[in-house]
């Protein structure tokens, strides 16, 4: 089968592979209809991110058809049409149980830290992704659903990631009536946060990137205020002085590690990797929210550390709230959402790129060329 | 107003909120939101109908955290370790928790020194690795490279010159020492 492949630090190509096969009973193997890459794609594409192989194929936001079951499958069968989240996960363990699904300890063995993900290097399990015509989905019974008869197929793969975890960092910030909320990135899942925001009752949603297309579409998917940070010789000013000194309610970290603000950050995270990726977008989401005010973080970090301001935090008597999101419980409410006309998810996407041009559609992204906000990914076998 | 009491007001009402924005509101009351309470105790909404599950045989030693107490029972088998980067990982894995810098950094040097040999093995083979196609740089032409970076107020724009030079620095420098060593090679032959 065809499949993209890490070859070093921006470096990726397709490449004949081995078609994946059942390694447990309750395995399923799908065939990929539509995949995408993600903003924390780009962490193992600029090799920040510890442990990712050469010969790793990424690609955790993806939908297809289940190809093949194993001998214990009783949910799924050949020939249905899956949406997979991004986080593997068992369904049992202690944490499962509780529905902290990203945090399941019985899939990833190189850590515990963190949970599985596909296609997201060993620090994350070892997993291949979806970027490919055929993925291995562990815990069939568990992970997968059916896609609704009604739902696109664009918008089902965005429900698998970025969405569901765009939802998530606003409901992480427990947003009541009335609040101002600041999103820091206007990528897809910042987007999509802002949008929640709306829908838990905000009272003003602003929204901060360095990328004026990307803000223009805040403001019109969003409904956003938008500030493009490049104009201010200091945002988080700004952001006081427009909020009568108080600072918001809510902040929102939709960016993560490796954030553009400051060169000798980006020189030494980005670049240098003598960081964990730099943390700018936190430190402001941290000096930009008001004393006893939230800051949920989804964004992504990787496990190396970061130069985090823990004393603002502290002094300031914040709560920060933060995960990987668990994108299975989201998913009946976000179909209700959508259903309503509330979402329309695939209204962000804004490149098609076929899995032989993969390289081109990494540089793309990473580059922010072309006006580029969510590029799917279409395999031939599709 | 911020140095009084009371919380300064929004300029929109929720009334008007809830008249421009489609579904403003659907999701007010926090105690209804899908991952509210953190922690629910409900281990059958998954679909799951095990509770330990069944174990996935291992067909090689696969490295693990020493902070599991056993090898979980499903895994990932992408990339097992091999060469020297492997060896590297597994010493990584066999020697520090993930508390440990020393764990992440040595892994990430494994992930070093996995790129540069199987670069360098690649060129043993039919497809060596090419960083013109495999960078994906060509976009830069065929997806209005120039035209993304102007006008757009771009942060990144300070930094992104630093880019190429990062990215290419590897191939000229081994493509400079590969010809200097062939250049003594040669020499010595004749001398
Ligand atoms: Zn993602
Ligand atoms: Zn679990």
């Amino acid at each position: 089968m065809r499949a993209m492949v890490y070859r070093g630090p921006y470096r990726v190509r397709v490449e004949e592979k081995d078609r994946p096969a059942v390694e447990h009973p309750n395995d399923a193997i799908v065939r990929v209809t539509r995949a995408a890459i993600c903003g924390s794609d780009l962490h193992l594409y600029h090799g920040m991110m510890p442990d990712t192989r050469v010969g790793m194929t990424f690609g955790h936001e993806f939908v297809g058809v289940v190809d093949e079951v194993g001998p214990s499958v009783q949910n799924l069968k050949v020939g249905d049409r899956v949406m997979v989240p991004f986080n593997v996960f068992c369904g049992t363990c202690y944490f499962c149980a509780r529905g902290l699904y990203s945090n399941c300890h019985n899939v990833n063995p190189n850590a515990t830290a963190v949970g599985g993900i596909y296609g997201y290097s060993h620090t994350s399990g070892g997993y291949d992704g979806g970027q490919s015509e055929f993925v291995r989905v562990p815990f069939a019974d568990v992970g997968p659903s059916l896609i609704p008869e009604w739902m696109d197929e664009d918008d089902a793969v965005l429900l698998t990631d970025a969405l569901a975890t765009g939802y998530f960092g606003a409901q992480l910030g427990d947003i009541v009536e009335g609040d101002v909320v600041v999103v820091f990135g206007a990528g897809p899942v910042g987007l999509y946060a802002a949008k929640s925001a709306w829908l838990m009752g905000a009272g003003r949603v602003i929204v901060i990137d360095h990328l004026d297309y990307r803000l223009a579409k805040a403001a019109e998917f969003a409904h956003a205020e938008t500030y493009n940070f490049a104009e201010y010789d200091d945002i988080i000013v700004h952001l006081k002085k427009i909020t009568e000194y108080l600072g918001a309610d809510v902040t929102i970290d939709a960016v993560g590690a490796e954030a553009d603000g400051n060169f000798l950050q980006h020189v030494t995270a980005a670049k240098l990797k003598l960081q964990g990726g730099s943390p700018v977008a936190l430190n402001w989401a941290i000096d930009a929210v008001r004393k006893g005010g939230t800051v949920s973080v989804m964004g992504a970090y990787g496990p190396l550390f970061s130069a985090v301001k823990f004393g603002d935090a502290m002094n300031k008597g914040l709560t920060l709230r933060m995960n990987q999101c668990p994108v299975k419980r989201q998913w009946p409410r976000l179909f209700e959402h959508i259903k309503n006309g509330y979402l329309k998810p695939s209204d962000i996407v804004t490149h098609r790129i076929p899995l032989e041009h993969i390289a081109e559609g990494y540089h793309i992204f990473s580059a922010k060329l072309d006006g580029c906000i969510k590029p799917l990914i279409v395999p031939n076998a599709a | 107003m911020t140095y009084t009491p009371e919380k300064p007001k929004t300029a929109e009402s929720s009334e008007a909120l809830r008249a421009r924005i489609p579904g403003w509101g659907a999701d007010l009351d926090p105690a209804d939101r899908p991952s509210v309470p953190r922690e629910r105790f409900d281990p059958t909404f998954s679909g799951a109908w095990w509770e330990f599950p069944e174990r996935q045989p291992e067909k090689w030693p696969r490295e693990r955290s020493i902070e599991h107490k056993f090898l979980t029972p499903v895994f990932g088998t992408a990339c097992p370790p091999k060469g020297v980067s492997g060896a590297i990982r597994k010493l990584a894995y066999r020697r520090y928790s993930e508390g440990r810098a020393a764990h992440w950094l040595l892994l990430i040097a494994a992930d070093r020194v996995d790129a540069a040999g199987s670069t360098l093995r690649s060129f043993l083979t039919t497809r060596p690795d090419n960083p013109i196609t495999e960078t994906g740089v060509l976009s830069e032409i065929s997806h209005h490279g120039l035209a993304s970076r102007r006008g757009e107020n771009r942060a990144d724009l300070r930094h992104q010159p630093l880019d190429p030079i990062i990215v290419a620095a590897p191939w000229v420098l081994t493509g400079a020492l590969a010809y200097v060593l062939a250049k003594r090679v040669v020499r010595r032959r004749r001398a």
